[in-house]
């Protein structure tokens, strides 16, 4: 069947912003979707809040709407242009959620828009719990017995019926949110009604659980001709009970005999049909070990995380082909990109294993639980490929860039053999590592299995690793071909194995006439380093390339454009560590490596790529040695007569404790080399430096931490790009939040409103400066205090940033080519710019921070000089006040009304002494707004005295039964405002309020900046109907 | 544990070096590559591979060890069997042993450590070669050996020797009689037939068309099997063949199978420069539009215009015959029985029942 015609403008939701549960996959899906609406004539219009995207860039879509995903907006972009299809299942759980809702609401019909993809009726069947439990038991597939209840009574009866423990899965949530295990009705309780509030429709699902059952996906492509087909199996590491995305996972499966694997392709070809799903989908089953029993556990009706993996662990471009279906053809009619001559409608066969290893951001919140359940906490992840579940594994964990070189972690090397196996009775991120140390105690294969259910195969895998049975011989690179060699491919994607007669990247390489280019990615999605960092090297790729190099990516994230196998003239998915990329050097002979663009991942790897002899094209590694390196860095400030907040190194508690008492506090504490602020805080006491200098001494420190004194004023961000002789500044921002929160979780504003045109040169000729003696080639990144009039540096980073995909868009600056250009010799001028700050926009972008916060449990809210947000949207307005209420709505705050059906509602006001006088303006503007004032009793006494009439709230432990946290759940509180001196610990008063307020889903704002920008967002009189629409291809028309 | 070095020479005189499994020796065979990446077992042990080093594209194999009762014949046909890694400590629940073990009793030579991927490039880009797998560094000697070795009286190697019933209905009254000619069939084809209340015959590759008629079956069965269709010791069952066909019953011909049904009714068989072998070929049938994804293990196709009325299916990305579809009788290029593979085709026995009630 070719294409529908009659449909000539389709309307794409994205995922919106970074999240746990959520993440690059999306742009990649959607970015996919795109380019194949393009190469039809399509028109494409496009809505995405989130900026540090390839889908939201000008080339890939006709319309670009970076606006809040909500309901309200996505109409009034159709009531704009007016499209003949929206395409549902391309934008993760929130573009299908929505699409869902305009269906289901008539909107659609109304507008006359054609539903691309699967149908609501689809969709219900597998995502409402009970009617999903009924579709398959008309078709006869087993599900594990269950029951859904929207009460806590009834889930505890339902718990009764069917015997602990249990498993609450609450239903429409993102990657499980809010799941988890009940094996005693206390903990039930817990578990069910945060599963029934994050719910939205209040609806959980209690089910029987069957731990130790093998973990089997596959992903189905279906058409609307019925043509069913697998594009991958995925086998998990770990059994039943570790929701998938926290999993180890390998493609194809690999202890399933034909016949179990045949029964449950079966089955999933049948659900797949019975739903009616149109395009990819996927399904995920429990096998019993021991037998041929098993049961449906989920169904994801749509493009999901696993359709990435399955993508880059197949070559099959599962999203691609969704969209083509969408559009109506079948898959015997599409062709397969890899081998440009065979089609879609066959099952991929695989000649390698691919395996997935979550990345958890743990390391950076150590307060927060690191067990592992139902409820999705990885951040990101890396794949490996390689022709032994060995070698993948070793790969992944070398990839995943947790300072490990192998299985061997150094934490569990002091516990003794009990603890050891103690710990095997969890599952926690560190899961493998336990069991390999269990396995190097001598615990044979069979204890362990008895223990933790993890198949022989892969126990006996690890035994191999143990026992050093692995080949030691040099790298040859073979193809991802989708076909196991079969057929011909044309698209060049490596990775290696050790030993082998054919290396197959070197046909490739000797039939080469261009200057090679290697562009190093950013390996695995984690909180300091996401999305954006892909932008920008897919950007550097594009450029290169359009410049007439031939651009080869080293990449081991699955879920991203960089990796998809026609970014590159040549992928190598690989990890990101030193001997395997300079493997890849060594063949391929570079005129240069570009380390700029994949953040901290890639410019790590610069120096000592550069020691070997290699090219760094661009800023050169000692000058990025220079920005890292804290002698070297205040050298060259106080040669350049520019200052920044004093400061010293230390390497003990004590020499910390008596830096701190010179410098005063508080002071900022961090580890040097680290990204994302990994491990700072604010030290307000010399209790603070006991408790951080216990923490971070636990592993080896090879570099001194520094200690500096912390100076609270306005943050402001420059990233400029420099050719040797011109130095342009595409945007100065500025940011809501004081220095103290970090620059990822400050809502950055652009164009500044408060710096005035004097600082604005200072700022430029400082920036100049440091861009000359740094020698900089491309991006540099810059921030700044502005503190009592002067300004101080805070850092330096000579790379691309967080902040370029947001100035790029909005500015119309592209950044990231300027920059490359210049990193290979071009000058500004040739290009069109020349020195100085661009000229400001008539708009006002904001970039908000979203946080992920409701799962993991255990960690503090409060922001602080330590990243902890996942992702971020943009808001762009005629005004900065309707620019910040799109950014806060698009962020998912929301905007609540001061009396609720003739209830006032109230905000809980706590902050510690310092904030005291800065919260008066704010309180003020709530009490305008209409909002009723909750205090504890300090900041009660101070606000009264103000002349507030607050109502006092006794703190938690002084007052069991009516106390902050009962106020909390009796809903009569819409925000908190809650700052403490004292943080992370979850056993501080302050601490448990901002895990309530979180719990609950009550907006908690840890910053007095942030909540005065939301009180003048409530005030500012914008809604969701009246703000403006932006496409922001016509800014820069 | 000590390995023992072995080698693989093949026809152009191309070496690989691996370690040897099962049967420690030397065999000579024409070399095919699967890309199933499970079914194993059920590759081993169809007969269809007579006279062939089986090489597994998929790099792991041995996983979940030995399974009978997954065993598609009592034998072991193919020369030797190649593997990139092979699993020593298979884990299933079913696992009666592992492979290594297996072969060796079985005494069939195995290779693994070879570079699986390059060899399946080489047969790729030069077509199906033959190769010696030797315990000592191979000599020109061992290439020649290779060179001259030819798949003969592959057929009446695998074959019944004599008539008798194969297995009968478990159901007690059959519905349906069915002849099946067995050119060394697998054993997924009975199975399906039972499942359909079927009573089977079984006949030798040799069988006369009288004797076959003489029973008076519903429906004639024709199995796969291995070698060339064209080749003239199969002369006779063509002419068989040719008898059963004017008779007007229902039949249904499966891989080699279908290629005599094809000679029988007067086409010709070519052979495939590499073949097809594995559980992922998509076959469109022309009729609804359908593309299915069967299990493949052939090495010959059926010569056939594209506009034939007879042509029922194609191979979705070589064009290649598929199917046929002659009115009463109808055969497949692939194993609708599956066994390893997709169970996707599986409705093609629903038909020839179909078609015997008719």
């Amino acid at each position: 069947m070719p294409r529908n015609k009659d449909i000539k403008k389709v309307l794409v939701i994205g995922s919106g912003p970074i999240v746990i549960g959520q993440a690059a996959e999306f742009d990649y899906a959607g970015t996919q979707a795109c380019r194949i609406l393009r190469d039809e004539g399509i028109e494409i219009v496009l809505a995405n809040s989130n900026p540090a995207t390839i889908m939201t860039d000008s080339n890939i879509a006709d319309k670009i709407y970076i606006e809040p995903l909500t309901l309200t907006t996505i109409q009034r972009i159709i009531e704009k242009e007016r499209p003949d299809g929206i395409l549902s299942g391309l934008g993760g759980q929130t573009g299908l959620t929505l699409s869902m809702k305009l269906a289901k609401s008539g909107f659609l019909k109304k507008m006359n828009v054609q539903l691309l993809g699967s149908l609501p009726d689809t969709i219900d069947k597998a995502e409402d719990r009970q009617v999903f439990k009924d579709t398959m038991e008309s078709i006869g597939q087993p599900c594990i017995e269950s029951e859904v209840v929207d009460n806590i009574e009834d889930a505890i009866a339902a718990a009764n019926k069917i015997g602990y423990p249990v498993v609450v899965r609450p239903a429409f949530t993102l990657g499980g949110t809010g799941g988890g295990f009940g094996y005693d009705e206390e903990q039930l309780r817990e578990v069910a009604t945060l599963g029934l509030s994050l719910s939205p429709i209040t609806q959980v699902m209690i089910e029987k659980s069957i731990l130790g059952w093998k973990e089997v996906e596959f992903e189905v492509m279906r058409d609307k001709a019925d043509n069913a087909i697998i594009v991958c199996s995925m086998e998990n590491f770990d059994p039943v009970g570790v929701h998938t995305g926290d999993s180890i996972v390998i493609a194809p499966t690999v202890t399933l005999a034909d016949k179990e694997y045949q029964m449950l392709r079966t089955a999933s070809l049948d659900i797949v049909r019975a739903l009616g799903v149109e395009g990819g989908c996927n399904v995920q089953l429990a096998l019993n070990p021991d037998s041929f029993e098993y049961a449906v556990i989920e169904v994801n009706p749509r493009v999901s995380r696993s359709s990435a993996l399955a993508s880059k662990a197949t070559g099959y471009p599962i999203a691609k082909v969704s969209t083509k279906i969408a559009i109506g053809y079948t898959l015997d009619e599409i062709i397969n990109a890899v081998t440009e001559t065979t089609y879609a409608a066959f099952e991929p066969a695989l000649d390698y294993v691919a395996v997935k290893l979550p990345k958890w951001p743990f390391d950076k919140f150590v307060y927060a639980k690191n067990i592992l359940g139902t409820q999705m906490k990885a951040t990101g992840e890396v794949m490996a490929i390689a022709d032994s579940f060995e070698e993948a594994i070793l790969k992944a964990v070398r990839g995943a860039e947790l300072g490990l070189s192998d299985l061997n972690h150094p934490r569990f090397a002091n516990n003794t053999d009990a603890e050891i196996k103690e710990m095997l009775d969890t599952v926690t991120d560190s899961r493998l590592f336990v069991v390999y140390e269990a396995l190097k105690r001598g615990m044979t294969v069979k204890e362990l299995h008895e223990i933790t259910a993890i198949d022989e195969w892969f126990l006996n895998g690890l035994v191999r690793i143990l026992n050093n049975e692995l080949a030691n011989k040099p790298f040859v690179y073979k193809m991802v071909d989708t076909c196991a060699a079969e057929f011909e491919a044309k698209t060049p994607y490596f990775y290696s194995i050790r030993g082998g007669e054919e290396n197959e990247a070197l046909p490739f390489i000797e039939k080469s006439k261009k200057e090679r280019v290697i562009v190093l990615g950013s390996g695995p999605i984690r909180i300091g380093q996401g999305v954006e960092f892909d932008y920008a090297c897919v950007h550097c790729v594009w450029t290169l390339r359009k410049m007439g190099y031939e651009v080869i990516v080293i990449n081991n994230n699955p879920e991203t454009v960089s990796t998809d196998f026609d970014t590159a003239d040549r992928l190598y998915f690989e990890p990101l560590c030193i001997d395997d990329v300079m493997s890849i050097i060594e063949i391929e002979k570079p005129f240069g490596v570009i380390a700029a663009f994949g953040g901290g991942t890639a410019i790590k790897l610069a120096n000592q790529l550069h020691e070997r002899g290699v090219k760094i094209i661009g800023t050169s590694a000692d000058s990025i040695d220079a920005c890292e390196d804290r002698e070297r860095f205040d050298v060259l400030l106080e040669e350049l007569g520019v200052k920044r907040p004093k400061g010293t190194t230390v390497m003990t508690e004590a020499e910390a404790l008596d830096a701190a008492g010179k410098l005063g506090y508080p002071v900022l504490m961090r580890p040097s080399y680290v990204l994302g602020g990994q491990n700072m805080i604010i030290a307000f006491s010399e209790e603070d430096i006991r408790e951080y200098m216990e923490i971070i001494l636990r592993s080896k420190q090879d570099n001194p931490i520094l200690i500096d004194k912390y100076l609270s004023g306005l943050e402001i961000e420059v990233d400029a790009i420099c050719d040797g002789t011109d130095v342009l500044i595409p945007g100065i921002m500025e940011h809501i939040e004081r220095t103290g929160v970090h620059s990822g979780d400050s809502i950055s504003v652009y164009p500044t409103v408060n710096v005035d045109e004097a600082t604005a040169a200072k700022l430029y000729d400082i920036t100049r400066k440091i861009c000359d003696k740094l020698n900089v080639r491309g991006l540099v990144n810059i921030q700044y205090v502005l503190y009592n009039g002067e300004i101080f540096v805070i850092e330096v980073n000579p790379r691309a940033s967080r902040t370029v995909p947001y100035i790029s868009k909005v500015t119309g600056i592209p950044m990231c080519e300027l920059a490359t250009k210049t990193s290979m010799g071009e000058k500004l001028k040739n290009l069109g710019y020349s020195s100085g700050i661009a000229p400001v926009t008539e708009y006002y972008a904001v970039k908000v921070p979203v946080f992920s916060f409701v799962k993991l449990a255990g960690l503090d809210t409060h922001l602080g000089p330590e990243m902890k947000s996942t992702g971020e949207v943009l808001g762009i307005g005629k005004t900065l006040e309707e620019a910040i209420y799109k950014g806060l709505i698009a962020a998912g705050h929301k905007m609540t009304p001061s009396k609720v059906d003739g209830e006032q509602k109230g905000v809980l006001v706590t902050v510690r002494n310092g904030d005291k006088a800065d919260v008066v303006p704010v309180v003020e503007k709530m009490v305008k707004y209409g909002f009723a004032l909750y205090s504890t009793k300090g900041t009660a006494k101070y606000l009264t005295e103000k002349g507030f009439n607050v109502n006092v709230v006794e703190k938690i432990r002084e007052c069991p039964g009516n106390n902050t946290e009962t106020l909390l759940e009796s809903g009569k509180i819409s925000y908190v405002i809650s700052t403490s001196e004292r943080g992370r610990d979850p056993a501080f008063d302050d601490v448990k309020i901002r895990m309530k307020a979180c719990t609950l889903s009550i907006p908690c704002l840890t910053s007095v900046d942030t909540a005065n920008a939301l009180a003048d967002s409530l005030l500012s009189g914008y809604t969701e109907e009246n703000t403006e629409l932006i496409d922001i291809n016509t800014l820069h028309a | 544990m000590a390995t023992k070095t072995a080698y693989l020479v093949l026809e152009n005189g191309t070496v690989f070096t691996g370690e040897a499994f099962g049967k420690v020796g030397e065999v000579t065979g024409e070399i095919v590559f699967t890309t199933g990446m499970t079914g194993y077992l059920e590759t081993l042990t169809d007969p269809g591979y007579y006279g062939q080093i089986i090489m597994q594209t998929f790099p792991l194999i041995g996983n979940y060890g030995i399974i009978p009762e997954d065993f598609e014949n009592k034998e072991v046909f193919a020369k030797a069997y190649i593997v990139k890694h092979l699993c020593q400590e298979p884990s299933n629940f079913r696992c009666e042993g592992s492979l290594d073990i297996f072969l060796k009793e079985r005494g069939i030579v195995g290779l693994s450590g070879i570079d699986t991927r390059a060899l399946t490039k080489l047969i790729r880009e030069h077509g199906v070669m033959n190769g010696k797998i030797c315990t000592s560094p191979p000599t020109d000697a061992d290439s020649d050996e290779a060179k001259k070795y030819k798949v003969v009286d592959a057929i009446a190697n695998v074959s019944l020797k004599d008539e008798h019933p194969l297995i009968k209905s478990q159901k007690g009254n059959a519905k349906y009689k069915v002849a099946l000619i067995d050119f060394g069939s697998k054993r997924g084809i009975a199975t399906e037939l039972i499942e359909r209340d079927c009573e089977i015959i079984a006949f030798p590759h040799n069988f006369k068309a009288e004797d076959v008629l003489a029973i008076n079956p519903d429906g004639i069965m024709l199995s796969n099997g291995p070698g060339d269709p064209s080749d003239p010791a199969n002369t006779p069952i063509v002419e068989e063949l040719k008898k059963i066909v004017a008779s007007n019953k229902a039949i249904f011909g499966i891989c080699l199978g279908h290629l005599l049904l094809a000679r029988a009714n007067d086409y010709k068989t070519k052979k495939l420069k590499f073949g097809h072998r594995g559980s992922n070929q998509p076959a469109k049938d022309l009729k609804s539009g359908r593309a299915y994804i069967t299990s493949q293990n052939h090495g010959y196709t059926v010569i056939v215009d594209e506009s034939d009325k007879n042509l029922s299916f194609v191979n979705v990305n070589d064009r290649s015959c598929e199917g046929m579809d002659y009115g009463k009788s109808f055969s497949v290029q692939f194993h609708p029985e599956s066994r390893g593979g997709p169970l996707d085709t599986n409705f093609l026995f629903d038909k020839f029942i179909e078609n015997m009630s008719k």
